[in-house]
């Protein structure tokens, strides 16, 4: 609450004329910054930082390009609630150039990228949504007629920092999976260089919010993994934050679509659920601001792992996942429990062979070893008793 | 003493391929293809051994009871030079060659069983070894004793090889090498024994002891006599040459003084300990003991008068269960009378696999061929001018 | 000719020399060793154990090591025991309807199962070449790979079933738990300690760990007391809640001459899976035989002496040269 004073203390007034340019009331403002806080993992307090950081009104330029993709990243953006996004990305953000949203059309689109892109140099944010074909040079996405390749190395080359949003431009998503005709391909892929990337399909909007703020409050992007997602959103798998997990834990599955385990929310691993092995933050972070639950997981679908290269648009829906982290159960070893394998027919075969061998032998060698014993008495002519005890070792064999 | 009464030895000559041979073969080659996965895959790809029982048949048959099987050497060679009975020389030789066939299998046999084998140096090590450790002093004088007992059967090698004058050398110290050969076997037969100690509750109370070290060492010196009987017998049967009774009949009275001795010492020590009362619970471990107890006794009732020991099918009979004995004191011990889990709570099972086995029956059949081709080619059974060799 | 006489010498001799090396020996029993004074170790209150695991999962990520399957769906981290991948499991004492908790009919109850870090360890004591150490400060035993044979022979030595080899590789090793001694430079110590939520396992001292576990079985059941979590010694993580009802007996006190891992039960210990273990170590007796055998190789030498001396009259060359030579 110290932060809170400190706010309505040092930035009364500047509070007041946010209020006006987002036309949102101070206090949702506030709660809006402390959402994007809290998204990104920041400590207590960091609410302040980002609440200065957007009043500040240093809005940054974005440049949005489109490319193999179906909008949806953009859609769910729309999607956000608080504030709305239109109030977001004209207030917060000055969006310079989005085919989708902007009003310009034709040359003068690319007129406002150009200018925006002169008098940003080096500032601005570049925003790349779907992927790029690179098959044929590129000519399966041509824009004002520059093909997706250039249009992304002539954008990338002045920005400030690159921002791939969605599986297309994270990965390739979609378009990439086989055959994959056009050669889609990731932006850091084209680009050569290691590049932002939020995935999903379409990825949760403040995931990409909570990046663009963290750029604007910190200079900086924030901290990404080996394949450049935010560690804020992506660190953890699904599973391991998912509402279901208790099921999992106590082997309570749903074994079919609608049956007694589905209709009672136990857990969707064994209809194709990728959550072990999909790294997103999908059961932490609600979506679309319709309230917990509102994921696919949480409405009754398996996780598609829409977010995770070679899970996504490649593994069946129907397969189970690869657990990646193998935790133990809900579930104790008793005190002794049995272990080690008895023997085999094969073996026991193999031991009672050997044994017998062993016995069938010594019973052949010592009877023929009574008999040669006997006729050498015999012959010695001595008492006819010896004759018999051969016999009466047989009998003790 | 003067050994020149006796026929000189020499090789029995003959084909080396026959059935028995090649059966041999097989079976080394089998054991051959096992060890390979052995190796590539761990232990856990062949063997039946598990977290519950560490030990298998690999340690405890290959290398436990097959040292204890290659005592021959030791008990003919303490008889002879020790006991200076020297009318028993002719059987030095033969003894000494399964012997050390027996101990040089069991050496190999470890490295089959070592988990990190590529460590092995370490036991000879300063740096490393642990003095305190039973197993330490069983590696070192069987490693030590292997060298001996080549040097003990070299003679059998020069000779064939026509090097008389390095021959003559070795004589000289030929004495030290032979009590080194009655010393070593003495150390690590009766440490074999002691490795069960420290494994203090696991064993069951009937094969646990103090006198571990005696017991093992007793029945060690009688196995080794009862394998001098049995190899006797079937060597003379197989070869199809006369059975050397008049020395087997009195050798194996030495064995029974022996087995007398070990038999005191067994049942006192089971009753002094209280241990008795485990044999007469219905178990599986009351029945391998008794079962043991009837190999033992078996033979003074078989072999008890001296008329019956002049029977060769009464001493081969009761060399053989003398090693049954002596084996399953071992296997009793080291195996069924171990537990992990004490209180007979024990939720692990062993059984030995197919292939471990296979490896067991390999390491046999390479002492049988190898004892074959041997007696063949070289001098170690005595000259017999009376029946062609087979 | 051998007659009686040389005989009745061979035995004579070997005989003089078996008690020349008894005498030169003397029958002197190695006792059973205490832990150091500052020996560390951990106490395992099974009264207050949740039976959560999380300190199964956090010695798997302490130690590094892959989860192993029990169940046909491999979806669980589910070894039954301690193994060579496995050094912390919880495991399930359970009887009738399993209605109370630290109750033994119709009851059920937790038990810790891993290294006990012995005063006097069998499997320091059987290893040949000591892979397996005992830490004079600390008392942790510890293993070291680069010396390792693996005979596994401190797999069978155990009392606890402890020491377990990796059989499904090539490269096997034992893995036991070594109180997570690479993790304390970092300022850590065990991580089962680290994370348990109820403080039922804790670390520290062994001397300060037998205080507090004498403290808890003198509380009347049900008596709220402080309890501390953690690590005893450091920052204060202590909770108040009810006294369970203890047995009498604090596990480790003296078994096997004392463990520096100690164990408070509600259930009789025997039944949760830990041995009835005498005062006396058995790596004591193994190691009194050993030395009063071999000590010094006093006896073997004796004996060798003695050997030498009569083979040296009774071996002949087999050469037919050498038979003036007087026996």
């Amino acid at each position: 609450m110290g932060n809170m004073n400190e706010i309505f203390d040092t930035s009364r007034k500047t509070l007041q004329e946010i209020e006006q340019r987002l036309e949102m009331p101070r206090r949702e403002f506030l709660q809006f910054c402390a959402t994007l806080a809290v998204t990104m993992g920041l400590p207590a307090g960091a609410e302040a930082a980002v609440a200065k950081a957007i009043e500040a009104a240093k809005r940054p330029s974005v440049i949005w390009l489109h490319f193999q993709e179906c909008t949806g990243c953009s859609e769910s953006l729309l999607r956000a609630e608080h504030p709305t996004l239109e109030k977001l990305i004209l207030d917060v953000i000055s969006l310079d150039y989005h085919e989708t949203l902007m009003a310009a059309a034709g040359h003068q689109a690319e007129a406002a990228r150009k200018d925006a892109m002169k008098a940003n140099k080096g500032k601005y944010v570049l925003v790349v949504e779907g992927a790029i074909p690179t098959k044929n040079n590129g000519i399966y996405c041509k824009i004002g007629g520059q093909t997706a390749i250039d249009l992304v190395k002539e954008c990338a080359a002045d920005a400030a920092a690159v921002i791939a949003i969605g599986s297309c431009a994270s990965w390739g998503g979609m378009p990439s999976t086989g055959p994959n005709p056009t050669g889609a391909s990731s932006v850091a892929e084209v680009l050569g260089k290691p590049v932002v990337t939020i995935p999903g399909c379409p990825p949760n909007p403040y995931n990409f919010l909570a990046t663009v703020v963290h750029f604007l409050t910190f200079g900086k992007l924030p901290e990404v993994d080996k394949l450049g997602r935010p560690k804020f959103a992506y660190s953890r798998l699904i599973h391991e934050n998912c509402e279901r997990r208790a099921h999992f834990d106590a082997g309570r599955f749903a074994m079919e679509f609608g049956d007694a385990g589905h209709r009672q929310g136990f857990c969707l691993y064994k209809l194709g659920c990728k959550g072990p092995e999909t790294y997103n933050n999908c059961s932490t972070l609600g979506f679309g601001d319709a309230g917990e639950n509102n994921w696919p997981v949480g409405c009754g679908h398996p996780c598609i792992g829409c977010s995770e290269k070679s899970v996504g648009f490649e593994k069946p829906i129907h397969q189970v996942a690869r657990v990646l982290n193998v935790a133990p159960p809900q579930q104790y070893p008793r005190i002794v429990e049995e272990q080690g394998k008895a023997a085999s027919f094969a073996s026991a075969a193999a031991v009672a062979a050997v044994a017998g061998a062993a016995a069938g032998a010594a019973i052949m060698l010592t009877r023929n070893l009574g008999l040669s014993h006997a006729a050498e008495e015999a012959e010695r002519a001595k008492d006819a008793g010896g004759a018999d005890k051969p016999a009466a070792d047989k009998a003790q064999v | 003493m003067a050994n020149n009464q006796h026929a000189a030895p020499a090789p029995i000559g003959g084909s080396l391929v026959n059935v028995v041979t090649l059966s041999c073969a097989v079976l080394i080659a089998l054991m051959v293809a096992v060890l390979a996965v052995r190796f590539l895959f761990g232990l856990g790809a062949v063997t039946g051994i598990n977290d519950g029982y560490p030990w298998g048949i690999w340690v405890v048959v290959d290398v436990v009871i097959g040292s204890a099987f290659a005592c021959g050497g030791f008990s003919v060679a303490m008889l002879v030079y020790i006991f200076n009975k020297g009318e028993y020389h002719p059987l030095v030789r033969p003894a000494l060659l399964a012997s050390l066939f027996g101990y040089t299998l069991a050496g190999a046999g470890v490295i089959f069983d070592l988990g990190r084998w590529w460590n092995v140096w370490n036991m000879f090590w300063p740096g490393s070894i642990n003095l305190n450790s039973v197993m330490f002093e069983v590696a070192v004088c069987i490693t030590l004793y292997i060298i001996v007992m080549w040097i003990e059967f070299s003679p059998t090698f020069l000779e064939q090889m026509g090097k008389h004058d390095a021959r003559k050398k070795l004589n000289k110290a030929m004495f030290f090498i032979i009590a080194l050969g009655t010393v070593l076997p003495m150390m690590h037969q009766s440490s074999l024994g002691t490795l069960l100690v420290v494994m203090g509750a696991q064993i069951h109370p009937l094969w646990q002891t103090p006198m571990l070290p005696l017991l093992y060492l007793l029945t060690a010196i009688t196995m080794g006599y009862a394998v001098v009987l049995f190899e006797s017998c079937l060597a003379s049967s197989a070869y199809r040459r006369r059975i050397e009774m008049q020395m087997l009949t009195p050798m194996a009275k030495v064995m029974l003084g022996f087995l007398v001795v070990y038999l005191v010492v067994r049942i006192g020590d089971v009753l002094v300990r209280g241990a008795l009362p485990k044999a007469f619970v219905p178990s599986v471990e009351a029945l391998m003991f008794w079962l043991e107890m009837a190999c033992f006794i078996a033979p003074l009732i078989l072999i008890g008068a001296e008329t019956n020991r002049r029977n060769p099918a009464r001493l081969f009979l009761a060399g053989v269960l003398l090693m049954l004995g002596g084996a399953l004191l071992r296997l009793n011990g080291f195996l069924i009378g171990y537990e992990t889990n004490i209180d007979g709570a024990g939720g692990f099972t062993y059984f030995p696999t197919l292939a471990e086995t296979l490896v067991t029956a390999g390491m046999f059949a390479i002492e049988v061929l190898g004892y074959i081709i041997i007696t063949r080619r070289f001098p170690v059974l005595p000259r017999e001018d009376v029946q062609a060799a087979h | 000719m051998s007659t009686r006489r040389d005989f009745l010498k061979g035995v004579l001799a070997s005989g003089a020399a078996a008690t020349a090396g008894v005498v030169a020996a003397p029958a002197r029993a190695r006792e059973t060793k205490a832990r150091p004074p500052e020996a560390l170790g951990l106490l395992y209150d099974a009264t207050l154990c949740v039976g959560c695991k999380a300190c199964v999962a956090a010695c798997k990520e302490a130690n590094n090591n892959p989860p192993e399957f029990s169940t046909v769906d491999h979806l669980w981290d589910t070894p039954l025991d301690t193994s060579g991948y496995t050094f912390n499991i919880i495991k399930m004492y359970r009887n009738g309807t399993m209605d109370e908790k630290d109750q033994e009919t119709n009851g059920y109850a937790f038990m810790k199962t891993s290294c006990m870090h012995c005063g006097d360890p069998s499997c320091v004591s059987a290893c040949p070449v000591s892979a397996m150490t005992k830490d004079p400060v600390t008392g942790v035993v510890g293993y070291n790979p680069d010396k390792c044979i693996g005979c596994r022979y401190c797999v069978a030595a155990c009392p606890f079933g402890i020491p377990k080899y990796q059989y499904d590789s090539p490269t096997g090793r034992i893995g036991k738990c070594e109180l997570c001694r690479h993790r304390y430079k970092d300022g850590h110590y065990s991580a089962c300690a680290e994370v348990c939520p109820t403080g039922a396992t804790l670390y520290g001292k062994t001397s300060d760990l037998l205080i507090e576990a004498k403290r808890r079985i003198a509380l009347k059941p049900g008596e709220r007391a402080k309890f501390p979590r953690g690590k005893l010694g450091g920052p204060d993580q202590s909770y108040e809640t009810p006294a369970g009802k203890y047995l009498q007996h604090v596990y480790g006190e003296t078994e096997y001459g004392g463990t520096q891992v100690l164990k408070l039960s509600g259930v009789s210990f025997e039944k949760v899976g830990m041995p009835n273990l005498p005062p006396d170590a058995a790596a004591a007796m193994s190691e009194t035989i050993q030395h009063n055998l071999y000590g010094n190789l006093i006896m073997p030498f004796a004996v060798l002496g003695a050997m030498t001396y009569v083979a040296r009259r009774n071996v002949k060359p087999d050469d037919e040269s050498s038979d003036k030579e007087e026996g």
